[in-house]
């Protein structure tokens, strides 16, 4: 479904991404863990079409994110860093006007597009509030209804659980889980224990490099007995 | 282009979502009414005309028009939201232009609630209304040109502030090189040939508006304004996708 071939971005001298290849199936969820600056969200980005690639190429559902964006942006439901949203508008106006740009222009096609989201996010309290009012929870929840909208067969999310409490990241990581069957699933995260809890996959990524490609238990089985976390180190500390 | 209407409509709404529409709305009006009055002489001319409120619309437009179109791009890269419109599926184009559309209707909508002036002098006396129409066109056509040159400014900064800068000195320019001050000191004092002065000064708002501000809708002065802005929204497009 998604398929990255030597990709490398510059952002002026500095490369962020340099010669990135992989591929991820349908029903995959896979991890991207890396130390930060590494160059996880560089790659996100290319994916979904946000930058261009220096050099390499980046597939998805087999379009080209540099031939075909809008094609690409079709298929991708994408929660950036942070979770950006326009602050002045209320949670609803803004699901409504990522629906529209999905193709969802009448409130028949819209309501219960929103209504789906908003209970799957647990937004209803929040429903009317203006984005800039809300906690950080609420609005990265509404960054994650706003990729989920329209039920999109790719999904790519960078830091979905940053700033939840312990019990919204484990709401959010089962939301994931449960549609991870049909779905393909990018996501990244410091959090070693989201790898383990609910990834099938995982790629470690420094200084813009793949160091690991594996699934989280033959990584463990290649270095018995050591925690994931000191593999971690071992593997990215030189980046320090 | 079928993506332009939802962003049109959220760039528009936006600005009465927040306080700007009001504060800009009605600084404008007691702005532009306020030089007719007490600079322009609305009253002491004895003309049932607007022109004085037109006249003075190329100056107050310098300072109001950044001040409307500076946050166009700034604001999305400075939120970040930038990433999210263009990783929904429009295109660049689609994008630019469903802004700077939003970003045109509110200025247009700012320009023609100055109508109870044209009510007013109709009660009054009998007003050219051929006249009135044109301004009103030349005035919005005008406000289309300068908001062109504010997208582009602010799609090459994430700070307000510089792109409103640059913007009002750009803008600024282009009144200036066709204001008779600067065209008398060009053709006086420099003593240049009267055709470059005329080169000059045709890349002025001023000279473009003076005459739909007459009542002559040339199809020269229509497209001048239309090609500036088109021209500005071009270089928009690239500005972004570098």
């Amino acid at each position: 479904m998604i398929e990255v071939k030597g990709l490398v971005k510059d952002y002026g001298a500095l490369r962020a991404v340099d010669g990135v290849s992989f591929t991820v199936r349908r029903g995959d969820i896979l991890g991207f863990l890396g130390p930060n600056g590494a160059g996880k969200s560089t790659t996100m980005k290319v994916i979904t079409g946000f930058l261009r690639p220096t050099a390499g190429c980046a597939l998805v559902g087999g379009h080209d994110v540099t031939a075909e964006p809008v094609a690409v942006k079709r298929l991708v439901g994408y929660l950036p860093e942070n979770a950006p949203a326009y602050p002045e508008m209320t949670v609803e106006e803004f699901l409504g006007f990522v629906a529209e740009t999905r193709g969802f222009r009448t409130a028949a096609q819209k309501q219960p597009r929103l209504d789906r989201v908003i209970g799957l996010c647990h937004l209803g309290p929040v429903r009317r509030q203006s984005i800039e009012t809300l906690s950080k929870g609420y609005k990265q929840r509404v960054g994650l209804a706003q990729a989920l909208l329209h039920d999109p067969p790719v999904l790519v999310l960078d830091e979905p659980t940053d700033g939840l409490d312990p019990n919204q990241k484990h709401e959010v990581r089962n939301l994931i889980k449960q549609m991870a069957a049909e779905k393909t699933v990018i996501l990244s995260t410091h959090i070693l224990e989201e790898v383990e809890a609910i990834c099938t996959r995982m790629i470690i990524i420094s200084r813009g490099k793949v160091v690991v490609d594996d699934t989280p238990e033959g990584l463990r089985a290649r270095h018995a007995g050591a925690r994931l976390d000191e593999i971690f180190r071992t593997l990215t500390q030189t980046d320090q | 282009m079928s993506q332009i209407p939802p962003i049109f409509k959220r760039e528009f709404l936006s600005y009465f979502r927040s306080p700007v529409a009001y504060v800009f709305l009605i600084v404008f009006l007691m702005a532009s009414v306020g030089c007719a009055f007490f600079l322009g002489g609305f009253f002491n001319a004895n003309i049932a005309s607007l022109e004085s409120y037109f006249t003075f619309l190329p100056w107050l437009f310098i300072a109001f028009i950044p001040a409307a179109g500076m946050r166009l791009w700034s604001e999305e890269k400075r939120a970040g939201t930038i990433e999210l419109l263009f990783t929904l599926p429009v295109t660049t184009l689609e994008a630019v232009l469903g802004k700077f559309l939003a970003a045109w209707a509110f200025l247009c909508l700012a320009i023609l609630l100055s109508f109870p002036m044209a009510l007013t002098v109709a009660y009054l006396g009998a007003p050219d209304w051929g006249v009135i129409g044109s301004s009103y066109l030349g005035g919005m056509l005008m406000a289309g040109a300068y908001l062109g040159i504010c997208s582009l400014t602010s799609a090459f900064t994430k700070n307000q502030v510089i792109s409103f800068v640059i913007s009002v000195f750009v803008c600024f320019l282009l009144v200036l090189v066709g204001w008779s001050v600067f065209t008398d000191f060009l053709g006086g004092y420099l003593a240049l040939p009267a055709w470059l002065v005329d080169v000059v000064s045709n890349f002025s708002f001023k000279t473009h508006f003076e005459a739909f501000a007459k009542g002559i809708i040339d199809p020269k002065d229509v497209m001048f304004f239309l090609s500036l802005a088109g021209f500005c929204l071009c270089l928009n497009v690239l500005a972004l996708e570098r």
